[in-house]
């Protein structure tokens, strides 16, 4: 029954037999097709009853073999005719899909329009956002309680670790390499100010800002994105609960009110490793820096830093939730509105830090 | 016919945590055999065919595809074997990035010996034969009905010709008319081709229609196996109760 298929010419007839399976064919296909690419020359009889078995693939390439039409002599059992005349039906130009050209100003017209799309769906968001706020507000008990602190948890908590190792690694790195130019200048003791400032104002902020991005960010967008794919979004709203307050409004108040707290900690931490390293290599006892810390950096500092934290995890929440909201139920779409989120999220906040920069550029910097 | 059966289970248990799906359970399809495997809801008939497919390893006992293991033997071994199998998953389970057509496409390119004029023809006439539109295929999966995902999936299931065909309820979810047709298209192409199909059904008509043997699955293991007329008599609550007053129509 499962004789590979053959081809031969028998007294002016080409004969075909064996099984013509797209199986059967693979192991010898260029062989097959290079034969019948000789007989369709001249040929004009076909012998196609010895044939086992015949499938659609192979009934295409007799098909286009015969350049789309019946040969004029065909011997063929009933069964199989069946499958050649299925071929046959089809349209004989059957035109490929359109292939888009490239044109950059169209691209970057779109890349425009996409920014622009997103920005008003991010204002939207922030819109709903607060009329959710104000209706929580009137009506205390709908408040998603237990998903809020999931989230508070989630985003929270559980970055401590992670933000508390990377913290401290970059203390570390900061207070040695100022060390190194500090002990050239006899000036020691400014390593206090210049640890203090940086790190409690700009890079404990930014640090977990971007860690969260990462950790949480795309973890927001990749759950909506896929109870978007799978139409738990949906489901929800049929059972008549808001998605907006049950699924986006617990992230973005979550990561709010979590975001300073993971930065107070972060900052700490990263202190304490500026303070190691300080120790080790200037001989700057802690009992010294940590009585010297508040001369050295005004509290307003330590505002403007859990400020930032506040914004920041705002912002990220936002995009995240945005991004999310916006997948398409394929598995592409959720890939990229992840990346977008993370990206966009990031890239939102050294924005935003910026401006934070310029407008506290007078708040708690000391006077020499 | 060749000598090794199809599909061979032999003694296959599965459990999952604490619950026994199968227990012990034996079957043989021998080639050209359309098998109709019954069983209530939930009594495992998706599972066995993960197993038939390799896609999940029993607890214990062996499953043999076309007389050799699935779960030992070579890499390029168990490619070759996959690719005489079709599988219509219950959830169509299309690639949700690709469009309809790319989607039937897929296992056509995966071959890398076709060219694209060649697989495009191929493509319309699964869409054909499926009775989707030639424009359908510019769709997303998430742009179909339920139905279509069903014949989609179907399309995608017929690409490679394969030789053993599994269903898991390929005709839930399409109306009567769409059913029938789909009856005759793997009738007549298991003619053609001799193909063995294995398929879940709840529906009588495609069961009735279609299916040569019948398999019940009750009890966590088989517990009738033959020709249909034989299966409907045995006495067993759930054979009774699905057959019902249908039993002598079917007949
Ligand atoms: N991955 C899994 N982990 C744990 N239990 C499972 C898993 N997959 C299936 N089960 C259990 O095995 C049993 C059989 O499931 P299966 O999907 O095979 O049922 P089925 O016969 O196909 O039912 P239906 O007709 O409703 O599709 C069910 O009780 C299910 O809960
Ligand atoms: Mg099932």
């Amino acid at each position: 029954m499962n004789e590979p298929p053959r081809l031969q010419i028998e007294s002016g007839k080409i004969v075909l037999s064996g099984a013509w399976t797209l199986a059967a064919m693979l192991p010898e296909l260029t062989a097959l097709r290079t034969q019948l690419a000789e007989c369709r020359a001249g040929a004009t009889a076909w012998d196609l009853s010895r044939l086992s078995r015949i499938d659609s693939a192979a009934a295409v390439l007799l098909w286009r073999t015969w350049g789309g039409t019946w040969p004029a002599h065909l011997d063929v059992a009933p069964l199989h005719r069946e499958v050649l005349s299925r071929v046959a039906e089809l349209p004989d130009e059957i035109p490929a899909a359109a292939v888009q050209r490239f044109q950059l100003v169209e691209y970057f017209g779109r890349l425009t329009l996409r920014a622009l799309a997103n920005l008003q769906g991010m204002v939207a968001l922030f819109g709903q956002l607060i009329l959710d706020l104000s209706y929580l507000a009137r009506h205390p008990s709908d408040l998603p309680r237990k998903e809020l602190f999931a989230n508070i948890y989630k985003a929270g908590a559980q970055a401590l670790p992670v933000t508390a190792l990377v913290g401290f690694l970059i203390g570390i790195t900061i207070s040695y390499l100022s060390a190194l130019q500090l002990k050239g200048f006899g000036a020691d003791i400014f390593i206090v100010n210049i640890l203090g400032i940086s790190i409690i104002r700009e890079l404990g902020p930014v640090l977990v800002a971007v860690l969260v991005a990462g950790r949480s960010g795309s973890a927001m967008t990749a759950q909506i994105g896929v109870m978007r794919v799978t139409e738990e979004i949906d489901a929800l709203s049929t059972i008549g609960v808001s998605r907006s307050i049950r699924v986006v409004l617990p992230k973005i108040v979550g990561l709010t009110i979590a975001m300073p707290l993971v930065v107070l900690w972060t900052s700490a931490v990263a202190l304490l490793g500026g303070m190691v390293a300080a120790m080790l290599q200037l001989d700057l006892s802690l009992i010294y820096f940590i009585e010297n810390l508040p001369r050295a950096v005004p509290v307003s500092n330590l505002y403007i830093g859990l400020g930032k934290g506040f914004v920041f995890g705002f912002v990220i929440a936002l995009v995240a939730c945005h991004f999310g909201l916006k997948v398409k139920p394929n598995t592409e779409s959720l890939s990229a509105n992840t990346t977008r989120a993370v990206v966009t999220a990031i890239t939102s906040v050294i924005l935003v830090d910026a401006i934070f920069a310029i407008f506290t550029r007078h708040i708690g910097v000391p006077g020499l | 016919m060749s000598g090794a059966p199809v599909i061979e289970l032999d003694s296959v248990s599965t459990v999952f945590g604490k619950t026994c799906v199968h227990r012990d359970l034996n079957l043989r399809v021998e080639a050209g055999q359309i098998v109709g495997l019954l069983g209530g809801s939930g009594s495992g008939k998706t599972t066995l065919l993960r197993e038939m497919l390799g896609l999940l390893r029993p607890t214990s006992g062996q499953v043999r595809l076309f007389g050799s293991d699935l779960n030992s033997g070579d890499v390029a071994e168990q490619r070759a074997i996959r690719r005489r199998l079709g599988m219509l998953f219950q959830h169509g389970a299309l690639f949700s990035a690709l469009s309809v057509f790319d989607n039937i496409a897929f296992p056509l390119r995966e071959l890398r010996c076709l060219d694209e004029d060649w697989i495009r023809r191929l493509v319309h006439l699964k869409l054909a034969m499926v009775e989707l539109e030639p424009a359908h295929g510019d769709l997303m999966p998430a742009e179909l009905s339920g139905g279509m995902v069903k014949r989609v999936a179907l399309a995608r299931a017929l690409s490679l010709e394969p030789e053993l065909l599994l269903l898991d309820e390929p005709t839930a979810g399409l109306d009567p008319d769409r059913s029938q047709n789909f009856v005759d298209l793997v009738g007549s192409l298991q003619q053609a081709l001799g193909l063995t199909v294995v398929m879940v059904t709840h529906d009588l008509s495609t069961l009735a229609g279609l299916a040569t043997h019948v398999a019940v699955l009750a009890d966590q293991h088989i517990i009738a196996f033959g020709p249909k007329h034989e299966v409907m008599t045995v006495d067993h609550p759930f054979v009774t109760g699905f057959f019902g007053a249908d039993r002598r129509k079917l007949l």
